[in-house]
């Protein structure tokens, strides 16, 4: 069985995956106990249509 | 001069409280610090209590790890400060890596509260030296999320070098591995216990009053202390 959480992160600019790995590493994940990878979106996710 | 010792209110902390007592009955002056105040207002320790600071939603202490009254106190943890998290404290401590390992959900997956005996391993740091080594104390244990873990080399390290504080006996409530209760870093100046010894402090409220020993230890550590 493995258990996780998915967490997205909205950039207003161009997505920075290092500073996303850099926030995973140091607050959304205790590396201690959990492990994680971050990948970057390939669709755009438009804000004001995606819950309508 | 009375020892002042400060007690951490973060958002979600609920032994503050008992802890600021246990300080007082101890015979030190209990100093209150607030979790969005970066400033230590003179104190000479520091206890992290027990709770659920911003209510450990991500992971326990995940957060309270950045508060402002945290950066300041890591700084002087690692000079010498002398600090105590009790459960939520020393999840706290662990997340901001002053203590090695983490601490998980309980292997039973069932929030456990019960008073515990314990072994006390070490009476080496500042907030153990009035208890004997291999001393038995009961004092409460109330935890959902208090299985101690380590990779086996820090497990070993812990061992060999004397850090393991204190130990489960009588039952492991939790299922950390090698029964571990608390532990301490390198110096000997920070300790993380998940039982709450703050909570045996007074005949009337208590299993015991072997909890005061580890206030009065740090009574006896900044006594000893140059100042």
């Amino acid at each position: 069985v493995r258990i996780g959480r998915r967490i997205e992160i909205e950039f207003s600019g161009e997505p920075d995956l290092d500073r996303a790995r850099e926030i995973a590493d140091k607050l959304l994940a205790n590396p201690v106990i959990e492990d994680f990878s971050v990948r970057l979106a390939t669709e755009t996710v438009d804000a004001e249509g995606a819950h309508p | 001069m009375t020892a002042r010792v400060g007690v951490v209110t973060f958002p979600g902390s609920l032994d503050d409280g008992d802890a600021a007592r246990a300080v007082r009955l101890a015979g030190a002056e209990a100093v209150r610090l607030w979790h969005d105040d970066p400033a230590l207002h003179d104190v000479d320790a520091v206890v992290l209590p027990g709770g659920f600071s911003y209510g450990d939603y991500l992971r326990c202490g995940a957060i309270a790890r950045f508060a402002p009254v945290m950066q300041t106190i890591i700084a002087a943890a690692e000079v010498g400060l002398p600090v105590l998290g009790i459960c939520n404290g020393f999840q706290v401590l662990c997340e901001a890596h002053l203590l090695p390992g983490a601490l998980t959900r309980n292997e039973h997956l069932h929030f456990r509260n019960r008073d515990q005996w314990l072994r006390v391993e070490s009476a080496g740091t500042a907030w153990t030296n009035t208890f004997q080594p291999g001393q038995e104390v009961l004092v409460p244990v109330k935890n959902g999320e208090g299985r101690y873990v380590a990779d086996q080399r820090t497990l070993d390290e812990l061992d060999a070098t004397g850090r393991i504080v204190a130990r489960y006996v009588r039952g492991n409530p939790n299922g950390s591995q090698r029964d571990i209760a608390a532990i301490t870093n390198e110096a000997g100046n920070v300790v993380g216990i998940m039982p709450h010894p703050e909570h045996a402090v007074e005949e009337l409220t208590g299993p015991s009053v072997d909890g005061l020993g580890f206030f009065t230890s740090i009574l006896k550590h900044l006594a000893g202390a140059p100042a």
